[in-house]
């Protein structure tokens, strides 16, 4: 929805990104000084329709003067401003981040842009020794904060566990989890308001977890699965979409996605319905659109199932078959 | 928001209202259940069912008392103040609070804060709808938004928010018994008339044709004896659905064409296998605010199902029509042609701008983000709106000794009408259907939760299991319609409706609750899941 007063004039700042003068919107953050400039600067935990959380650290550049780097993606410009996103102190720390993340977390389910990432900055997250075992299951969920014991230095420590399946819709592999807090911020104050989950213990401890760690079911987690649209690392997944890269069927050369309208209720939400074998793999919502922002309700993230309901879930059902 | 339940109901429309609420907006939910969207509330109005008038009427006389009615828009924009204002008179706070139970303080601040309000908006659903005084319940919401002059501006007016993803758009398209396509009247305006007439090769008759209830009183009389039903099923979504079934295996004829083999389509001669109207068919939808989409087929249908313009097309055929095989484009381009306020919505223009909202009436026009903007001109074009005088009527049917306890209808988060289409995912939200009764009435019947008890009304009883909940006030009760084979809700409800809309009033049922005499938890009316419901739905157009 377009207010009426989006659209006023702003005042322009001026500003100096690699040596380059720019004028920006007042109020624009580095990030999208950038983007403007064509500079590309890695994100991980940041997304256009949720405010910034600044804690991934991989956006971050330097301000002259400045006595730490800035994460581009909260920090405003200011006038005469002199940015620098590629010098050596910028380097040297997207390469610890990424090194660090690489080196404890299964990243292999996140965009292909972050393996160019850790190759632009060098990262090698082997260095750090190879895995250590993984947790068991619910191992890491029962850590309390300062019971975590320092690694002897032979192995990596690495956030490895089983997978949480506990419904029908979507499970969570948080072996992949960046804690980005996206899904956090997704389920809470930013959109869905239902605030199912939230960061539980501290330092290599914290991790994502319900109230009291109790499975989805019990939570109060509504299945909206706007959790899962953000996941930037694959942590939150459809069932469907998890079973088949399991089993190596996941073929995104068999798939087409499709843009139509909700079935259901008369919001109108559009819908990017993943199909592949005939099948509905995933369900999103496009982050531009303005009636969701990329966000929907249990009915059209997962309630599309109907549609090729064969009548095995209903033994002697009527009419659970279509086209009979 | 009055009568909704967004939060459960519309929960992408209930993200943006969050938005407001977080940005200092106020948000009053009048609702006779304290809802999961009243809990977001700053204040709850718990009014008693089908009080709605009564309420909306006292507000009205408190603005104008106060002196907060906008006398400068009133004076330019309206017709029928003074007679209006003469209505509501005898609606003062007190006599409102006794009649719908919200204390006078409350229905004053309500009052006030809307008059004052620099842009405030009224959204409902069903719970004004759907009643014997359905129309009269909307034209009192109206009334309000023309004292305040909350209506036609950007940020103010009255939002009905549709149920379903195009029961807009199938108004829009003349799914109405008196209107062409576009809200071109089809007794009164013979140009339109004319115009449909000479593109189509037919002569339209000009009566207006029946509403759904009106339908079926008709086959009652015998005045229809065949049906041709696309999408819908009646046999689970109207009131009083015994009576339904009987009327529907009375006819001759009956031609079912849908999704599934719903209950209406057992009751079939015969049966025609369609395929999804979002998913597997190309087309538009057209939203709550009026916004126009393109709807994309993502899925190959099952062997054997076919799109409903095939369908229609071949059934012309036989019929002695041969209209080729149109596209979607094809049939929305003929569309264009004679309902102009869809005139400039080309399939490519809708592409482009991901969606249009009507009236749009040449392809240079954006569309309109808001209606009624013309009573703000200067000077106002157009004849001016006018206040439609209503009065309080309580519910048809009466509470007494025999039947005590008022049961009122709604949705569940995870489920959608009838179930036909939500039946057919795992929710783990999902639980069977209950009849939820407030705590106190729960314990003084001295009821078991889960205990299976028989539910009667005036037209017939079901049986269901039985849980308190807390948000519901002593004499009210709860169902839902989503579990039909289950429990069938709408044996319970009377069809009795509104004379304007058709609409049967689903959300006022008297109901007592029974003990089963063997008491074993094993009641009949506790079907296996398997026999989920199987129903398409309809929205009563309101």
């Amino acid at each position: 929805m377009t207010a009426a007063g989006s659209t006023w004039p702003r005042r322009q700042v001026e500003l100096s990104l690699d040596g380059e003068t720019v004028r920006v919107n007042e109020g624009a953050t580095i990030l999208e000084a950038c983007a403007a400039a064509g500079i590309d600067i890695p994100t991980l935990c940041y997304l256009e329709t949720l405010a910034p959380v600044n804690v991934c650290r991989v956006c971050v550049v330097e301000v002259v003067g400045a006595r730490t780097l800035v994460p581009a993606c909260s920090r405003k410009v200011e006038p005469a401003m002199e940015v620098l996103t590629d010098s050596e102190r910028v380097r040297t720390s997207r390469r610890m981040v990424l090194e660090l993340l690489g080196s404890s977390v299964d990243l292999s389910y996140a965009a292909p842009e972050v393996t160019e990432w850790i190759d632009r900055y060098g990262a090698d997250p082997s260095r750090h020794g190879p895995p250590m075992r993984p947790s068991l299951a619910g191992e890491r969920d029962s850590a309390r904060a300062g019971h975590h014991h320092p690694s002897d230095g032979t192995t990596a420590a690495t956030v490895a566990q089983p997978v949480k399946r506990d419904n029908a819709q979507y499970v969570r592999d948080y072996s992949r989890c960046i804690l980005c807090y996206k899904c956090v911020e997704a389920c809470g104050a930013e959109a869905q308001n239902t605030f199912a989950i939230a960061v539980a213990g501290r330092g290599f401890e914290a991790r994502i977890s319900t109230e009291f760690d109790v499975g989805l079911p019990d939570s109060a987690c509504v299945y909206c699965g706007n959790c899962v649209a953000v996941c930037p690392t694959g942590a939150l997944m459809f069932t469907a979409e998890h079973d088949l890269r399991a089993s190596g069927e996941w073929d995104e050369s068999r798939q087409h996605v499709t843009r139509t309208v909700c079935p259901y209720c008369g919001v109108g939400c559009n819908l990017e319905v993943r199909v592949q074998d005939n099948r509905v793999v995933r369900v999103t919502s496009p982050l531009d659109h303005d009636v969701t922002s990329g966000n929907l309700c249990v009915k059209g993230r997962f309630g599309l199932d109907f549609v090729s309901a064969t009548g095995e879930d209903e033994p002697g059902g009527i009419g659970a078959n279509r086209a009979e | 928001m009055w009568g909704s339940n967004a939060r459960e109901a519309h929960p992408i429309f209930f993200h943006h209202l969050l938005k407001g609420v977080r940005r200092g907006a106020k948000l009053y939910v009048v609702d006779p259940r304290r809802t999961t969207s009243a809990q977001w509330a700053d204040t709850w109005l718990g009014i008693d069912v089908g009080s709605d008038i009564a309420l909306a009427n006292a507000i009205a006389r408190e603005i104008i008392h106060a002196g907060l009615a906008n006398r400068e828009f009133i004076g330019r924009a309206t017709a029928g103040f003074a007679s209006y204002a003469a209505s509501v008179e005898p609606y003062t706070l007190a006599e409102a609070e006794r009649v719908t139970r919200v204390p006078a303080e409350v229905i004053k601040k309500l009052a006030h804060d809307y008059a004052l309000a620099g842009r405030a908006q009224i959204c409902w659903t069903l719970g004004i709808t759907e009643h014997h005084t359905a129309t009269d319940n909307v034209l009192a919401l109206c009334n309000l938004a023309l004292l305040t002059g909350h209506v036609g501006r950007y940020g103010s007016g009255l939002v009905p928010l549709r149920g379903q993803n195009n029961v807009q758009g199938g108004g829009d398209m003349g799914a109405i018994p008196n209107k062409l396509p576009g809200f071109q009247d089809v007794e009164s305006d013979e140009s339109a008339r004319a115009r449909f007439e000479k593109s189509w090769g037919v002569k339209i008759p000009s009566p207006a044709g029946w509403h759904l209830s009106q339908m079926f009183d008709a086959m009652e009389t015998g005045a229809i004896s065949s049906l041709y039903v696309i999408g819908e099923n009646p046999a689970r979504s109207e009131a009083d659905s015994e009576r339904t079934v009987r009327l529907l295996e009375g006819l001759d004829h009956l031609v079912v064409q849908d999704i599934f083999l719903t209950r209406t389509a057992e009751l079939a001669t015969v049966v025609l296998p369609a395929s999804v109207g979002a998913l597997e068919a190309e087309g538009t939808a057209t939203s709550s605010e009026r916004r126009v989409q393109r709807v994309r087929k993502a899925l190959e249908p099952p062997a054997g199902a076919r799109d409903d313009l095939e369908i229609i097309s071949a059934l012309a055929k036989r019929l002695g029509h041969d209209w080729g095989n149109p596209t979607a484009e094809m049939l929305w381009d003929e569309l264009r042609s004679l309902s102009p306020m869809h005139g400039g919505m080309s399939y490519r223009r809708l592409e482009e701008l991901g969606g249009i909202q009507w009236p749009c009436y040449d392809e240079n026009d954006p569309g309109q983000q808001f209606l009624h903007g013309r009573l703000w001109e200067e000077p106002r074009s157009g004849p001016p709106a006018s206040f439609f005088p209503v009065e309080f009527e309580a519910p048809l049917d009466e509470l007494d000794e025999q039947f005590p306890i008022r049961l009122t209808t709604g949705r569940r988060l995870d489920s959608f009408n009838t179930g036909v289409q939500t039946g057919r995912y795992r929710s783990p939200l999902r639980r069977p259907e209950t009849l939820e009764l407030s705590p106190e009435d729960f314990e003084r019947l001295g009821l078991g939760e889960g205990e299976i008890v028989r539910v009667c009304s005036r037209r017939g009883s079901v049986e269901a299991p039985v849980a308190p909940e807390a948000t519901l006030r002593p004499g009210l009760a709860f169902m839902t319609l989503h579990f039909p084979d289950e429990v069938d809700t709408n044996v319970l409800t009377l069809d009795t409706w509104d004379t304007k809309s058709g609409t049967a009033e689903f959300k006022a049922t008297a109901i007592r609750v029974e003990r089963l005499v063997d008491n074993g938890g094993n009641g009949a009316g506790r079907a296996s899941a398997n026999d989920r419901a199987h129903a398409n739905d309809v929205e009563r157009v309101g």
